[in-house]
């Protein structure tokens, strides 16, 4: 970590008098909408990182969605930590859309003003150092404020707890004092960040700011949200993806009391009413004749035997060290396998909503969004209206995992809305939810290893046939290579390969006949590391050698290695286990954290899986709040659970044959295994939270299972059936 | 019209006789707290009190809550004094939260029928609540650490 931050080209910070007076502080880039302007026009809409009020509140303000990953605390934490803060002073505040809030992870993504979203785990380890750098610049603006009001050198002085100190004399000034006058102090070029071990606030578990609320059901989730004047839809979308209504009778719908419009949007038909369930049964009452499109001949089976025949032929090549087609052909023993990956749907809690008042040159949104720039800019070109001219409020999300980023719920509301010409909040069912989702890619997987004489590895080769994540994310689709290679997809599979192996070859094979697909929490590492670190236990066993050694052995960055010791030797691997529990392990570095897993499982005569326990080594390089961090790892190891023992979406005559938790199951509280995350904190750049710790999970356990029953799972789910001996 | 309690509030609506309960809560009385999730009863984002005991109200007709009390989120206290509130605080158990209304009022039903529940009674009892976040093993303390606090 650097002590001293140089200002990016990009931005600079900005200092303004905040509305009502006080200290405003935040990031401004050229040429993109003004800082200042933005937060004095509206008290209501403030775009900053912080505001420090005569009362000495200081207001933290967030860009970043809040979706259970604790970012209303971690942030907050970074900026008071550098201002030297009164934690207890601490409030915090949604931010509307601004170019100062873009997440400098995806600068670039959007010709102006960058991407403001949440998602690859960066807020803490990429948006953390402006908000760190706008407290540090507070707090040397009040100091300097400070020592002008006392006429002393500013060296004399110092922050503590939203004071500025006047160490010969004793003399002090509280930050809502000073507020007004350090407003006027230019924002300094440079700023000094602390070093770590100065911190008194940042590794410190601190509780979340947003707890109280959220355990006396007062949060804001988006499907909470009442504007004045409001109605509430419901969308009747084709069952079938692309399929559109061809036409459609609306009496009996507009016979149920309290429906008061029906109207058709480009998804669908939206029933219009005073309150949900009267729009629920107006939507059943519908009498809808779909147009199915072409999908509706897409079948499951067809998908995986296309794959598999799409398989034969070379893809786009992610990665090619050596040569692997000689390494194979020479190696004294080859290993082949297939590894198969379901689509998968998110479930996040909540359902998709959002809300939408059209105003005819305004619209203003409410969603449990996390993508804001992106989805402002869709409704931008769906409307012809200036992005100015679109609002974007943030709720609460209930749940994200990477569905949020997509804004097709959003686009449902805006268009109900400008039909009926009142605010109207759209709400899906879990039904909606589950069979109109941007689904975890399906893959079909050829996999093939050469060893040598003593069994390790001289050539790895992964062909990953599979849908494309980015052909449906248009922010993102410059990403998708010419030759179509998606590395979201393909994530985790070569773009780092962690194994000292001289000749591997990555390649991939896109083909998708319209199922939409997305980003699922820890994106193509959630299916690729299950493959990968299964395949190596594969190879481990027919190498005959420790599956923890092997990797040991072949693990070229110590990192990687010291996760993977950690995770071992707090499993205590290779020590007597109860009768019928085995272990397995599994190592994956994903969003600069490196993550290994050690899982305790046993398999039932009936086939059924439990696992007992999961012990988690992560190297994030620091954390902001040990225990969040520690809460997103424990969620991602069961986020990649459901996946692994759970989930399937399948598809039958273009539709998804699931509808919700009964037929689509997701782990229950007797589901989820005792888990120990322990953090190795280095020196290194910092991590991410929210994703690394789903990837190794699935593996561990499915290595586990092998462990125990000798059956090797190369197809997602894992089945009771397949495991059965009695 | 149909008369109810709700938090110790004798309420009148106006609603069809099929309305699920939950809509009733947040549509026609604003109490927001209790949360749609499934529409099926399979997933406990729902959870309210009808008479003392956990009910699903996404699947519990208005029409059935007729001169009966029902207890949401809300009415648990003012200022989440609440002991099972105030262990879920000190456990850190909420990520996204959206869930946390059904598994706080499932709960304080299971502590008002056992004083001390297993870890096994307490997978049981909270089988029907759904946490996609991850949080289930940090509810399960909660409830434990929510009994001490309540003098089992």
């Amino acid at each position: 970590m650097k002590s001293t931050v140089n200002e990016s080209r990009r931005t600079f910070l900005k200092a303004s008098v905040a509305a009502g007076g006080g200290l405003l502080i935040g990031f401004h880039i050229p040429g993109a909408m003004r800082l200042g302007e933005a937060a004095t026009a509206s008290s209501a809409q403030i775009n900053a990182f912080v505001k420090i009020a005569a009362d000495n509140l200081v207001t933290v303000v967030i860009g970043q969605s809040e979706m259970g990953q604790g970012v209303w605390t971690t942030i907050p934490m970074m900026l008071a930590e550098e201002l030297e803060a009164d934690w207890s002073k601490i409030r915090v505040e949604q931010g509307g859309i601004d170019p100062a809030f873009a997440n400098p992870r995806y600068v670039g993504f959007r010709a102006q003003g960058g991407f403001q979203g949440t998602g690859g785990s960066s807020s803490v380890r990429n948006v953390g150092v402006n908000v760190r750098k706008a407290g540090a610049a507070a707090r040397q603006m009040l100091i300097t404020a400070a020592s002008q009001t006392w006429g002393v050198n500013e060296e004399e002085c110092y922050a503590e707890k939203n004071m500025v100190i006047h160490r010969p004399s004793g003399k002090k000034l509280s930050y809502g004092s000073l507020a007004e006058k350090a407003a006027k102090v230019p924002a300094p070029k440079y700023v000094a960040l602390k070093n770590p071990q100065d911190f008194k606030i940042i590794g410190k578990s601190i509780p979340a700011l947003d707890t109280p609320a959220k355990v006396s059901g007062k949060t804001v989730f988006g499907i909470d949200v009442k504007v004045p004047g409001m109605l509430v839809a419901t969308v009747a979308q084709c069952p079938v993806f692309g399929g559109k209504a061809a036409s459609f009778n609306a009496d009996k719908a507009k016979a149920i009391k309290g429906v008061r419009h029906v109207v058709q949007i480009s998804s669908g038909i939206a029933v219009v009413a005073d309150d949900f369930w009267s729009a629920k049964k107006g939507r059943d009452a519908l009498e809808i004749t779909w147009d199915e499109g072409p999908l509706a001949r897409v079948s499951q089976a067809d998908l995986f035997k296309s794959f598999a025949e799409l398989s034969q032929k070379p893809g786009a090549v992610r990665r090619n060290d050596g040569d692997v087609e000689k390494a194979l052909k020479e190696a004294p023993k080859k290993i082949e396998a297939i590894y198969e990956i379901p689509f998968l749907a998110h479930v996040c809690m909540e359902p998709m909503n959002a809300t939408a008042h059209w105003r005819g040159d305004s619209v203003e949104i409410w969603a449990p969004t996390q993508a804001q720039s992106w989805t402002q800019t869709a409704v931008a070109k769906l409307t012809g209206l200036p992005p100015e001219k679109i609002k974007i409020n943030t709720t609460f999300l209930g749940g994200g995992f990477g569905r949020r980023l997509f804004n097709d719920f959003v686009i449902d509301a805006v268009e109900s809305s400008k039909a009926v010409g009142a605010p109207v909040k759209v709400i899906w069912t879990r039904e909606d939810d589950i069979q109109h989702d941007f689904y975890r890619p399906a893959s079909y997987n050829v996999l093939a290893a050469g060893l040598d004489g003593k069994g390790i590895p001289v050539a790895w080769k992964h062909r990953i046939v599979g849908t494309s994540i980015l052909q449906f994310f248009p922010p993102f689709s410059h990403l998708l290579r010419k030759d179509g290679l998606d590395p979201n997809s393909v994530g985790g599979a070569g773009d780092i390969f962690p194994y000292n192996v001289p000749n591997v070859y990555v390649d991939y094979v896109l083909h998708n006949p319209g199922v939409p697909s997305g980003f699922w929490r820890s994106v193509g590492n959630s299916q690729n590391a299950f493959i990968m670190e299964s395949f190596i236990d594969e190879l481990a066993a027919a190498a005959g050698k420790d599956p923890f050694e092997y990797r040991l052995q072949l693990l070229k960055n110590p990192r990687d290695k010291g996760v993977l010791e950690l995770a071992a030797h707090k499993a205590k691997w290779g020590s007597p286990l109860p009768a019928g529990v085995y272990r397995g392990i599994a190592e994956h570095f994903s969003y600069n954290s490196y993550c290994a897993q050690v899982a305790e499982v046993s398999v039932g005569r009936d086939g059924k899986v439990k696992v007992h326990r999961i012990v988690a080594a992560v190297d994030p390089g620091w954390v902001v709040n040990p225990d969040t961090f520690k809460a997103q790892i424990e969620g991602g190891i069961l986020y990649g659970l459901s996946g692994a023992l759970f989930g399937e979406i399948t598809i039958k005559n273009g539709r998804v044959e699931q509808s919700n938790f009964d037929n689509y199951p997701v782990p229950r509280m007797s589901d989820m295994p005792k888990i120990e995350v322990h953090i190795l904190q280095g020196e290194g750049e910092q991590g991410g939270a929210g994703e690394p710790g789903v990837p190794s999970s699935s593996p561990a356990v499915a290595n586990a299972i092998f462990a125990a029953t000798g059956k090797r799972i190369r197809k997602l789910p894992v089945r009771a059936e397949d495991l059965r001996t009695a | 019209m149909i008369a109810f309690t709700v938090n110790g509030n004798k309420v009148q609506v106006d609603a069809a006789p099929d309305t699920p309960l939950l809509w009733v809560l947040r549509d026609n009385l604003g109490l927001n707290g209790t949360k749609f999730g499934c529409g099926i009863a399979a997933c406990g984002a729902c959870t309210v009190h009808l008479d003392g005991g956990p009910v699903r109200s996404c699947t519990t007709p208005v029409s059935e809550v007729a001169g009966k009390k029902v207890l949401t989120i809300e009415g648990l206290s003012r200022n989440n004094s609440h002991p099972v509130q105030k262990a879920w605080i000190a456990q850190n158990v909420p990520q996204c939260g959206y869930c946390q209304s059904g598994q706080i009022m499932t709960a304080v039903a299971l502590l008002a029928k056992n004083k001390n529940p297993s870890d096994a009674e307490i997978n049981e009892w909270m089988a029907g609540n759904i946490c996609r976040c991850g949080t289930y093993n940090r509810v399960r303390r909660a409830v434990h650490h929510a009994a001490k606090l309540m003098g089992a």
